[in-house]
């Protein structure tokens, strides 16, 4: 049995197409996804993302903690920031990315992929154990609060009202800053964060007040040609700045380094979980990197799982593969030797059985002219 | 409203063709195209090919997904629209008119009677 949002019955009565995505019944477009894609680019968009986990870790060890089982440093942020991270397990393979906000001084959220809440949640608890001694609660908030990301760039026009009040106003916060506001008397948090590649913000309340705020965006943001957007066009709009999803550019059998993530890890701070793996691939390299690339050959769009061959030899596999709404043409992410992973390197990709050259290109493939 | 004209005959694998003769145009209905939205990239049969009916012989590729298009009717392809390959997105906009596939020439006029007609296809693609 699929899980559904407490948005549901609204992307049903918005004609919302819907498939199964991590175990959940989720919109992947209500117009299409060029529609989407385009009215994110362009103006907003907002989507349910009520499917992701959100995990609270708290008390005096809490940090400690998170930096021994995260790769990036907590110690970087102050009350109010967050920042992108990867959870590593001993080898240093990826169990999950995450966003982690520091929501007080001794207290942290994190938010975790759909499919991956309970692995994440067993891990934390387990790696917790070892930790003897130190005071550190974690607690999985899943069931009890959803969130929905609003991105483009008209976003900051209206975000300010779609709460009723606020600590800091959200339209005035830095990017990866974190504020708490009030909706219904209910405590929500507004982030500057997103998955599209533009400026947006990610909203994370109690699941009972969902609804009200999703519609609430919708009314605000429709004079600035804000759209119900699925994950359709959240796939395309993340491929072309080439974020990573897990299950293709990440799982547990590849590095953060190999994922060409490594700023995302500070071999500095001391001890974490995959360290002496990952210090050994930044300084020895590895056999694998994730790669961008865009088709040169007029083709069917690239897709995963897809084989990517140089010189006569499969060389790797796509990970990522659409076709570009913004450029209107094949783009995708592999992973290749290193010897491929110049930018302007030719590859060819297998498609329906024939071979399409293709280019490698500098991350991200797309940038907003500016 | 889904657009099933009432001139042009149905495969179940949502394909019509409309016969003039002993010659049948081939394309992807209304419903296909909105099933698939976002059509980017089609590719057609080579002319002169010889074609069973049902067999697969086109492709559909759309942002989401890719599709095979089957032939409703068997025959040898004796034109294909280069509009379509070149501006994929007029299947979509217009796919029973500026959006069709290809014509083929009838081996077995008969084959067209297996066909579903329009009041019959919108039955299937309603139930």
């Amino acid at each position: 049995m699929l899980k559904r949002t407490p948005l549901f019955e609204t992307h049903q009565q918005l004609g919302a197409r819907l498939v199964e995505f991590g175990g959940w019944e989720m919109p992947i477009h209500y117009t299409s996804i060029m529609d989407e894609h385009h009215a994110v680019r362009n103006f907003a968009g907002v989507f349910d993302i009520c499917h992701m986990g959100e995990v609270g870790v708290s008390g005096s060890g809490a940090a400690s903690f998170l930096n021994q089982v995260l790769t990036n440093d907590i110690a970087k942020l102050s009350v109010g920031e967050g920042q992108y991270s990867l959870m590593c397990n001993h080898s240093g393979g990826v169990i999950d990315d995450l966003y982690i906000y520091k929501i007080g001084v001794e207290n942290y959220l994190l938010i975790i992929n759909a499919s991956r809440i309970d692995v994440d949640v067993s891990w934390l608890l387990e790696e917790s154990q070892t930790l003897k001694g130190t005071d550190t609660v974690i607690t999985d908030l899943s069931e009890k609060l959803g969130a929905i990301a609003i991105q483009g760039p008209a976003t900051a026009k209206f975000i300010d009202h779609c709460v009723d009040s606020f600590d800091r106003a959200p339209s005035g916060l830095k990017k990866n800053q974190i504020t708490q506001g009030q909706f219904a008397e209910e405590s929500v948090y507004l982030a500057r964060t997103g998955y599209t590649g533009e400026d947006g913000f990610e909203l994370v309340a109690p699941v009972g007040t969902i609804g009200e705020i999703w519609n609430r965006a919708l009314n605000l943001g429709g004079i600035h040609g804000l759209k119900p957007a699925g994950l359709g066009a959240r796939d395309t709009l993340r491929t072309e700045v080439c974020y990573p999803l897990y299950g293709h550019e990440l799982d547990e059998q590849k590095t953060p380094i190999e994922a060409g993530l490594g700023f995302f890890v500070n071999l500095d701070k001391g001890p974490f979980n995959g360290r002496d793996v990952l210090v050994r691939q930044k300084t020895q390299g590895v056999n694998r990197s994730c790669i961008a690339f865009k088709m040169t050959d007029k083709s069917a769009p690239p897709r995963p799982h897809y084989s990517v061959w140089s010189d006569g030899q499969k060389v790797g596999e796509v990970v990522s593969g659409t076709q570009s709404p913004s450029l209107n043409l094949g783009i995708g992410m592999a992973y290749v030797p290193p010897d491929l992973i110049q930018p302007g390197t030719s590859i060819e990709i297998e498609i329906r059985g024939k071979l399409f050259k293709a280019e490698i290109v500098k991350k991200p493939i797309y940038r907003k002219a500016s | 409203m889904t657009n099933v004209p009432s001139d042009l005959r149905y495969a179940k694998s949502h394909e019509w063709i409309r016969v003039v003769g002993d010659i049948a145009t081939v394309g992807i209905t209304d419903h296909a195209q909105h099933e698939l939205t976002d059509i980017v990239f089609i590719e057609l049969p080579q002319i002169a090919r010889e074609i069973k009916a049902g067999e697969p012989c086109a492709v559909v590729e759309s942002v989401k997904t890719a599709s095979d298009i089957y032939s409703p009717v068997g025959g040898q392809v004796v034109e294909i629209n280069p509009a379509v390959t070149n501006n994929p997105e007029l299947t979509n906009k217009d796919p029973y008119g500026l959006g069709w596939f290809y014509k083929i020439k009838l081996s077995n006029p008969k084959e067209v009677d297996n066909l579903l007609d329009a009041s019959s296809y919108t039955q299937q693609i309603q139930g």
